[in-house]
């Protein structure tokens, strides 16, 4: 874990905090090390694409962010607040698991391969959050999942289980329970990479639909580079686990700086 | 020496009291196995090393000797350390704990069948441990496992004559005892058998209506 924890400040204070902040953030496997003193403001309502190859820690950034990953340098904050440590006796600490707990619900994931809850229904996955863990009245929370299943298009599949759905059904559904959570911060981890070619603009209608008409800030790690042209604020590019160049949609994918990056577009344009 | 049916029907009133003892013992044994294999699965998955490894040994150690010689411990041994254990409480509590070991290893196969991504799910909505394991894991775990429990249903069923090496009067007992009075062994301990089959066959399959069954209300079937 961290050390010299006394140069991170306790919290952010002023005006424009980040809603997320990763400062000198690194990972490692063993001697491998996945991120390198990460550092990366995402400002609240703001749409960032991490793209770049494979092994690059672009799914890392996210997964430390849901905390399914520890951190082994550095400090995440989330709308000021330490994400990974709290505050100690006037220090910073590693958080503990309720700290971690309440941080965390700030945030909302939908993975690559769905991960709904088989035994329950389209419903059922929505509405599990909401009660077990905001403890909202069942009816409140059915309310709230019908609506927003409503709003992905799956209100007619509800009553059905994972089994019976495509996998742009399962990814709709699962953005769906992802948002029952009322999350400020939305990650999407490559959640179109698993799914046919001809269902790939359901789940991105979607997540665009969301980017006209909320106001939440999301983070995405994807291959699809139309798709992340179209809809991003900002495009980082990963390469080796830093961030190698990043910058405004049109001026990465149209006039990339870096060697590195103009390498990575050129195969992956061609290979389109 | 020829089958004496009249004998049988005569002996029928001991042996149904005695297959609904065995029956008792099994059943009770088998509940008590059903929730200590619970606690001896979680305790191996909690973050403290040594219960772990306590735990973990100690089913090891129970899964490697003989069930007769657990019981034999708990009824002959136990009373030298001041815990004196009637016949009945002696033999369900070593049946059960010899089972809950067996059971642990089954419910962790089932438990270890719940994809990784299953509890990352759960984390990302934010579900406390224990939720994620009542709501999303034992759900998904209990199908897979519910073939190896009803094997052991079985096999605690047919454990039971064990139990009467310390005194306990079900179906063997009473068949040895019914066989020494009368020095007419053939058909006390065909009964036995018969009832046993009686008993284990149907259950056998019961069992696997039970799983599809299980599986079917998860929605967990194509």
């Amino acid at each position: 874990m961290t050390e010299n924890l006394e140069s991170y400040p306790l919290s952010l204070e002023g005006d424009g905090i980040p809603m997320v902040r990763f400062q000198n953030v690194t990972k490692r496997y063993g001697a491998l090390v996945v991120l390198n003193q990460l550092d990366l403001d995402v400002s609240a309502g703001e749409m960032v694409t991490i793209i770049g190859p494979s092994g690059s820690g672009k799914t890392t950034v996210l997964r430390m962010l849901m905390t399914l990953e520890t951190i082994d340098d550095g400090v995440i904050y989330v709308e000021g607040e330490p994400l990974t440590h709290m505050e100690r006796n006037g220090g910073l600490v590693p958080a503990n698991s309720s700290h971690l707990r309440r941080i965390r619900s700030k945030i909302g994931m939908c993975f690559q391969h769905f991960n709904l809850f088989p035994h329950m229904t389209a419903l059922g996955n929505c509405m599990e959050g909401p009660v077990q863990v905001l403890g909202l009245p069942r009816k409140e929370a059915e309310e709230r999942s019908l609506e927003l299943l409503d709003m992905v298009g799956m209100i007619d599949k509800r009553d059905q289980h994972p089994s019976r759905l495509s996998g742009g059904q399962q990814q709709r559904v699962a953005i769906a329970r992802a948002l029952a959570m009322r999350p400020k911060v939305m990650l999407f981890d490559e959640v179109t990479s698993a799914l046919d070619p001809e269902v790939i603009s359901e789940v991105t209608g979607v997540i665009k639909h969301l980017v006209d008409t909320h106001n939440l800030t999301m983070l995405m790690v994807t291959h699809q580079m139309g798709f992340a042209k179209e809809i991003s604020d900002r495009v980082c590019f990963f390469f080796d686990g830093a961030i190698e160049e990043q910058g405004t949609p049109t001026k990465l994918f149209e006039n990339p700086e870096r060697e590195r990056t103009q390498q990575f577009l050129n195969a992956v344009l061609h290979a389109n | 020496m020829e089958w004496r049916w009249d004998w049988v029907w005569d002996l029928a009133p001991r042996f149904v009291d005695a297959t609904g003892k065995t029956l008792i013992a099994a059943g009770g044994g088998y509940t008590i196995a059903i929730i200590l294999g619970l606690v001896f699965v979680l305790a191996q998955r909690t973050p403290l090393l040594p219960v772990t490894l306590v735990v973990r040994e100690f089913v090891e150690l129970i899964r490697s000797t003989p069930l007769l010689l657990q019981i034999f411990f708990v009824y002959y041994v136990g009373p030298q350390f001041g815990l004196t254990l009637s016949p009945w409480t002696a033999g369900l509590i070593a049946i059960g704990v010899h089972y809950g070991a067996y059971l642990s290893e089954v419910y962790r196969g089932g438990i270890e069948s719940v994809p990784k991504g299953q509890w990352e799910a759960a984390k990302a909505i934010n579900l406390p441990i224990v939720t994620t394991y009542r709501r999303i894991v034992i759900p998904q775990a209990l199908p897979p496992a519910v073939a190896g429990m009803g094997n052991y249903l079985v096999g605690i069923f047919k454990d039971t004559p064990m139990l009467s090496v310390i005194g306990v009067a079900e179906l063997m007992h009473t068949a040895t005892a019914v066989g020494a009075e009368s020095y007419r062994y053939l058909e006390p301990y065909t009964m036995v058998g018969a009832i046993f089959l009686a008993v284990s066959l149907p259950s056998a399959f019961a069992i696997n209506v039970f799983e599809r069954w299980v599986r079917r209300t998860l929605g967990m079937t194509k």
